[in-house]
């Protein structure tokens, strides 16, 4: 005699699945652990005395509490052009008197105001940062986008190559100053 | 006129036997790409966009605070305030609460505890200042200000 076969209903099984899938899609956030890493100075106490820097080794970059841009003492309104500037000086290499000496001695010295907004400050920062990436990039004979993937994850040792390489007698000096107080 | 008449002899309907199998791929991919929200966030975050981001490798150190207007302006003021975890906390708490931060994680990651500032694009340097002056000297110097891709890549 033919037996039946079990048999479980599965075509509920598509409802089901649209409700968990319903949940997830309201429940989740995809985490965003990307942005613009620097490195704090020691607090002050700790520091050790203001060690004398020159001024043509300083690239001065202000901002006032109206977002208002003052690149080497000059007003700056189109900010296109800063990167090229940025790395210009930090490559010259004595050439020119008034800009670095070299790449070690280069700072580029990062002055706001506390009524200066946050977006203003992640645009100029992004360039700064752009400037140098741009300069380790070209060393290490790899794309910008490549090298920041290197630096992100250096426990692989080819990335720890590339990183190297690129980072070798270019330190990535970033002066971040405490900000003035006209605005707020 | 029998032009018109003849009827294509083509099914009409969509298989739907796969269906179960799509849903599914879709909702394995949301299982594992989702994280539960913890805290609900009560300042207004518009993060600012920027092009040379770093990805952050280790999520197990790195820590969140929100910075920004309250969304409860009639409650809280428009003054921009700091979030950790579920409360508004003054800059002179950062220490604590960094130490805090630091006690659970394991004894030599300590001193590579980062800290991800979720900074909205309206609020002011100053406060930013204030909080970066007290990490400081809570000695967790690691810091990632959280910003979205710039869609047009520029090279």
């Amino acid at each position: 005699m033919p037996r039946s076969t079990p048999e479980i209903p599965n075509a509920s099984m598509a409802d089901i699945a649209f409700l968990l899938l319903t949940f997830f899609l309201v429940t989740t956030t995809i985490s965003n652990d990307r942005g613009l890493s620097i490195q704090l100075p020691p607090p002050p106490e700790v520091q050790q005395e203001d060690v004398k820097i020159q001024e043509h080794n300083m690239f001065k970059i202000q901002v006032n509490s109206s977002d208002n841009l003052l690149v080497e003492g000059e007003p700056m309104t189109d900010v296109s052009g800063l990167k090229e500037q940025i790395k210009k000086f930090i490559l010259n290499r004595g050439s020119d008197p008034t800009q670095s000496d070299s790449p070690e001695k280069a700072i580029v010295s990062y002055k706001t105001d506390r009524g200066t907004s946050h977006k203003r400050f992640i645009q100029i920062l992004d360039l700064i940062q752009a400037a140098y990436y741009d300069i380790y990039a070209d060393q290490a004979g790899v794309t910008n986008q490549r090298f920041r993937e290197a630096a992100s994850d250096p426990s692989d040792p080819e990335n720890k190559a590339i990183y190297d390489k690129g980072r070798a007698g270019i330190p990535m000096q970033i002066s971040i100053a405490e900000p003035t107080k006209v605005g707020n | 006129m029998s032009k018109f008449k003849k009827k294509a002899n083509v099914k009409q309907d969509i298989p739907t036997s796969s269906m179960p199998d799509v849903v599914f791929m879709l909702l394995f991919f949301f299982m594992v790409t989702t994280e539960l929200r913890e805290t609900a966030i009560d300042v207004q975050q518009r993060i600012p966009e920027a092009t040379q981001l770093r990805k952050l490798q280790r999520k197990s150190l790195v820590t969140n605070l929100y910075i920004g207007e309250p969304r409860k302006t009639e409650q809280y003021g428009k003054e921009a305030k700091i979030q950790a975890e579920d409360v508004f906390i003054e800059p002179k708490d950062i220490i604590l609460w960094v130490n805090r931060q630091k006690d659970l994680l394991a004894e030599n990651e300590r001193d590579q505890l980062t800290v991800a500032l979720k900074v909205d694009n309206e609020t002011k340097r100053g406060v930013i200042a204030d909080v970066e002056s007290e990490l400081r000297k809570a000695n967790a110097r690691k810091i990632l200000y959280t910003t979205l891709q710039k869609k047009e890549a520029e090279k």
